[in-house]
């Protein structure tokens, strides 16, 4: 799990080879600058050797290299930070429009049962961490093995019992760094869970506010909220501390090795077999040896939560996919609609919908009616391939839809729904939806929906922002522009899901003349309660859990005095 | 900050030991050389590499004391930060929340937080150390030689000024990489909410695209931003290089006459570095704390909105007129056309009072105005005879409950969202007003604690309505407003709750499309673009009131012909 999520963001960041290899070569020149400076500054100070024993020509030689080695030092370091800052951000650039048009591909099994807190804190919180440690990563990683080497060539140079000394017991650093990440992991992973649990929870109460206003409901959701919140608090301290553990850890095993050479060396030294000066330098070096192993290991905590991090980015970006089966384009249709033995559920101990066959021609008018929770929403769903069905095949105009391409199907039905969306863009662009008319044709299909009215009445007419949250149009108005939206195009079947449920009978009445012109010669499937509307379809399919327990013309329905008829009576009651 | 008093001075202070036993290493191993080697003293030898075990031994326990006070005063100060802002957003009016937008409000309690708790995490690990070893080895430079010390006295000044200059020309950038941030956040959001409808109209390629637009804006501003904060490391390093020049330089000369040792030079010029290694731990530092800076700014921009939103302190009733409006007038905000004008009416107590009026005519706002959701631009509402603002939250929750229009459930079961509106229910409670919303079938069904997802997602449209009424009569307000919020019920399952309605003893309000809802109010009002242009009972109306008459025969004209 661990090594694949690294090999995956090794696989992304060498799509950047050209820059990755460049930040390489940087990271060794700045290593070798950095590594020569001290040497040049001691060399330096071999010829300042007392009072009028001072060789200022060699000096100022000395001197000319340490400011052209600052110099390169300041150049690669610069560039390798640019390169490393570039590389990240490209990365979590590229997995965001990755998990994006994931987003767009997810079937909507998913969406329906997956939190939007959670999905959300995968794209912008994860990614952000994994950008932050990749950076982190690279620049300490590259800088750190290169002065690794760099220190133990010139270590080797001075003693070999010593450098031997160093070389051995250094690595312990990384057993116990890697003991304690190995111990972290699991806790960074509660961290991340704890911490989508609580933007689940804000996202919630925020949308919510009207409830929590209205039933005084503030200590209710401050409980649930606070709850939640000193979960993260206890999860983020334990992940935080025990990850910081690492650092003191592996400084304590390099001031071990660092007593250690102290002792070889000094041993060494009363032996006559090196001088003091010698054994000074070799200190410094496994100093400087030391300290990256520090800094790598520094690193590391970061990188863990970046690799936990990235590794739910890459859990949404591998999620199965809407199927792509269908390959065949459909640009008009008839309207020919057929289910032709489908069955359905949601989940599989639950069945729903067996065996429905039924047929409706092109032109006519389809009324799906029944009590709440019959399943109506189901059918629409199957026929905009918003689902697919278990068994048994729907036919349009003789296809087998799901031979034809989802996006394809969907274009040939035009959709009204209860809980109308809007976008978060001017009027005009929410009765467009992306497709291309002029401002008469929109101006002509508001009129037409009689959404004319309320659009002029906005501040900014129909160029007037709104967005889903906005309390700035009310549910009636949200249907009405809904209305206006497919109005505009005029697809060869219409779905209205309880279309003008919020809309008042003198508008609908005036939209019904309108939906009655539209729905000539189209196809059109609609759900309502209020049956009057309804009444002129040329077949009803009355509903109850999952079943179509009834199917007629409102006639043969009412003469059968059966669930419809009951339904029927009761609005009158 | 003060609560973790304790904390923030400890895990700086236990740092600041670790920094002051490393100052002791040089001095145990300066006499491992002046007298173990020189005396041959194998035995001293020995012991002083043990002192410098336990010198290690004891850095140890030291530094991981510090990441444990500085992990949990991180942790504590963010879990609090988190607190006050939900306590904050909820304190906010529906206005104030419709103005500052839901999804800002978001990244500032999720990745701004996330950010401030990792820098104030880092600040007290590092940021008193670094000046401590910066001042520390300055100071040390000029017991060496005052002369020579004074490249130290330019350089650190210089050090300062850069470093405070990088941070504040990259904290402007950092703001900028938020805001779009944001963007993408809302983007994101969108279409994770309206997926139903971007699909239907295939718009997944265009949406694509604009996401990809402003991913694209985004990593832009990001390496713009970090264009300048990464420049801290190279130039604080190349100034140490240069001083370092120029300690050689002025040192030979005085090694040169005789005032300083090569000793003292090599000593001036290994404070010099340690400075260098401080500093590049700094660096990165900074960067974090220009990010959580950025960051607390934006939350704390959160923390001092005003409320617009203040409740008052009475809890008594004063008269029975339930709901009394006093030539009230409301406009959704200042330039907007007025959603409500001159609305004047009065409701006794246990009457039913029926609204009914075209889409847009200000029929939701008047709820609003009822429960205090938004407060009126002139005139007066009064509940039981006290204007609505003189009334505590509680009270005029306990008052009056809408059930809007559009239902809603918190995630949780279906017992936990009844226990959101009366925390004590009983059972017996709970199902007693299931049975009024004619919830209880299927919630038998189901359970009381069958799960309910975010929203009421697992649910359809008629099972939410239903469960939010219920969630409302549970309550028991004196007043129960109903907002159109049945209009997902079939007429009979309808018909049988208002029946089951007008049993309770609350005043009602029963807003609605259908004039079936009306019949039986004692009181009906009729709404046309933001005004009252009738009001009477249905029998009156359907003859004095061509709106309403109108509105009736659509809906009737069938039946009124058949009877």
């Amino acid at each position: 799990m661990y090594k694949k999520t690294l090999k995956r963001i090794a696989s992304l960041v060498l799509r950047y080879k050209f820059s990755f290899a460049l930040s390489l070569i940087c990271a060794f020149l700045y290593t070798l600058s950095s590594l020569a400076i001290p040497l040049f500054t001691g060399r330096a100070i071999d010829h300042v050797i007392s009072e009028g024993n001072v060789n200022f020509t060699a000096l100022f030689s000395s001197l000319i290299d340490i400011a052209l080695l600052a110099v390169l030092s300041f150049i690669s370091s610069y560039v390798m930070a640019r390169l490393n800052n570039r590389i990240s951000y490209l990365v979590s650039r590229r997995m965001r429009d990755l998990s994006f048009s994931k987003l767009s591909k997810l079937p909507l099994s998913y969406l329906d049962s997956h939190q939007t807190g959670d999905t959300l804190s995968r794209i912008v919180s994860d990614i952000d961490n994994l950008s932050d440690g990749l950076i982190l990563g690279f620049s300490q990683l590259f800088t750190g093995i290169m002065t690794i080497v760099g220190t133990l060539i010139l270590l080797f140079n001075l003693n070999f019992i010593l450098s031997l000394v160093v070389l051995l017991v250094t690595p312990l650093s990384f057993f116990v760094a890697s003991f304690i990440s190995s111990r972290t992991n699991r806790m960074y992973r509660i961290m991340a869970e704890d911490r989508a649990r609580q933007t689940e929870c804000i996202d919630e109460m925020v949308r919510m506010d009207d409830e929590v206003k209205i039933f005084h409901g503030k200590r209710n959701a401050e409980e649930v909220f606070d709850k939640i919140n000193e979960a993260y608090a206890a999860s983020s301290f334990k992940a935080t501390f025990f990850s910081s553990i690492t650092n003191p850890s592996t400084r304590f095993v390099n001031s071990i090795v660092y007593a250690l050479t102290a002792l070889t060396g000094a041993l060494l030294a009363i032996g006559g077999r090196i001088s003091v000066g010698l054994m000074t330098s070799a200190l410094s070096y496994a100093n400087q040896y030391t300290k990256p192993f520090n800094e790598i290991t520094g690193v590391i905590a970061e990188f863990q939560n970046a690799i936990v991090s990235a590794s739910r980015v890459f859990a949404l970006i591998d999620e199965a996919e809407e199927s792509t089966e269908g390959e065949s384009e459909i640009e008009e249709a008839k309207g020919d609609v057929t289910f032709s033995d489908v069955s359905f559920s949601y989940n599989k101990n639950e069945k729903l919908i067996e065996h429905f066959s039924f047929s409706a021609l092109s032109g006519k008018h389809v009324a799906i009616v029944g009590p709440t929770g019959a399943g109506k929403t189901t059918i629409i769903n199957l026929l905009m391939r918003f689902y697919d069905s278990d068994d048994g095949k729907i036919l349009l105009d003789g296809r087998d839809i799901t031979s034809i391409n989802r996006q394809s199907v969907r274009r040939l039905f035009g959709m009204v729904l209860q809980d109308t969306y809007i976008r978060n863009a001017s009027v005009r662009d929410n009765i467009l939806m992306g497709r291309n008319f002029s401002d008469e044709e929109v101006r002509r299909a508001a009129r037409l929906s009689h959404a004319e009215g309320f659009i002029e009445r906005l501040p900014n007419g129909y160029d007037t922002v709104l967005s889903d949250e906005s309390s700035a149009l009310s549910q009636g108005e949200r249907q009405l522009l809904s209305i206006a939206r497919i109005m505009l195009s005029l697809p060869p079947i219409l779905i209205l899901d309880e279309a003008t449920s919020s809309i008042d009978t003198r508008t609908e009445l005036l939209i019904q003349n309108s939906f009655q012109r539209l729905m000539q010669g189209r196809t059109t499937f609609s759900v309502a309660h209020r049956l009057s509307t309804i009444e002129s379809a040329d077949t009803i399919l009355v509903m109850k859990d999952g079943k179509v327990i009834e199917m007629g013309s409102h006639k043969e329905l009412l003469e059968k005095k059966g669930f419809y008829h009951e339904l029927y009576r009761s609005q009158f009651a | 900050m003060k609560p973790y008093r304790k904390e923030c001075v400890l895990a700086p202070l236990f740092k600041l030991l670790e920094a002051l036993l490393e100052l002791f290493v040089p001095l145990v191993v300066a006499s491992i050389i002046d007298y173990g080697i020189r005396n041959n003293d194998v035995p001293y030898i020995l012991r002083m590499c043990l002192l410098l075990a336990a010198l290690a031994a004891l850095g140890l326990s030291v530094s991981i004391t510090a990441q444990y006070f500085s992990a949990k005063a991180a942790s504590l100060y963010s879990r609090d930060v988190k607190a006050a802002l939900f306590r904050k957003i909820e304190s906010l009016g529906k206005a104030d929340l419709d103005n500052v937008g839901e999804a800002t409000l978001i990244t500032r309690m999720t990745s701004d937080m996330n950010l401030v708790q990792n820098g104030v995490n880092m600040t007290l690990r590092l940021l008193l150390r670094s000046p401590f070893v910066v001042f520390g080895a300055a100071i040390m430079a000029f017991t060496v030689d005052v002369r020579s010390a004074m490249v130290f006295a330019v350089t650190i000044p210089l050090l300062a000024l850069s470093v405070a200059l990088f941070m504040a020309l990259s904290l402007p950038r950092f703001k900028k990489v938020q805001a779009l941030l944001d963007k993408v956040l809302s983007r994101t959001r969108e279409n994770l909410v309206g997926v139903r409808v971007l699909r239907a109209f295939a718009l997944e390629e265009a949406e694509e695209k604009a996401f990809r637009e402003e991913n694209g804006a985004l990593y832009r501003m990001q390496v713009a931003a970090s264009k300048i904060s990464i420049l801290t490391n190279p130039v604080t390093s190349a100034i140490i290089n240069l001083s370092i020049i120029a300690l050689l330089y002025f040192g030979a000369i005085n090694v040169d006459t005789g005032s300083l040792s090569q000793g003292e030079l090599v000593a001036l010029i290994n404070y010099m570095n340690q400075i260098l290694v401080e500093l590049i731990k700094l660096a990165n530092l900074i960067i974090t704390i220009t990010k959580a800076l950025n960051s607390a700014g934006r939350i704390s921009s959160v923390l001092s909105l005003e409320s617009s939103l203040e409740y008052g302190k009475e809890s008594t009733l004063l008269s029975d007129d339930a709901i009394a409006f006093d030539h009230v007038s409301f406009a959704y905000s200042s330039g907007a056309k007025d959603a409500l004008s001159d609305i004047d009416f009065t409701v006794k107590k246990g009457e039913v009072l029926g609204v009914i009026g075209g889409t847009g005519s200000g029929k939701s706002t008047l709820c609003a105005l009822i429960s205090r959701l938004y407060d009126v631009k002139e005139g007066e509402v009064r509940l039981f005879g006290r204007n609505v603002k003189d009334y505590s939250e509680e009270a005029l929750s306990d008052i009056v409950t809408v059930v809007l229009q559009k239902a809603r459930l918190f995630k949780g079961t279906i017992r936990s969202n009844l226990l959101f509106s009366k925390k004590d229910a009983t059972d017996d409670e709970m199902m007693r007003s299931l049975e009024i919303a004619r919830a209880k079938e299927f919630v038998d069904k189901k359970g009381l604690d069958a799960p309910v997802e975010a929203l009421g997602k697992n649910l359809s449209g008629g099972q939410r309505q239903r469960l939010s009424i219920a969630r409302a009569v549970l309550k028991g307000a004196r007043i129960l407003v109903l907002d159109d919020s049945s209009s997902a019920l079939d007429y009979k399952t309808e018909s049988e709750l208002r029946a089951e309605l007008s049993k309770l003893d609350s005043t009602l309000v029963i807003v609605s499309q259908r004039a079936s809802s009306m019949l039986h109010a004692d009181k009906i009002l009729v709404l046309d673009d933001g005004r009252i242009v009738a009001c009477g009972r249905h029998e009156e109306l359907l003859k004095s009131c061509p709106i309403y008459s109108e509105i009736y025969y659509t809906q009737f004209e069938k039946e009124e012909k058949s009877v």
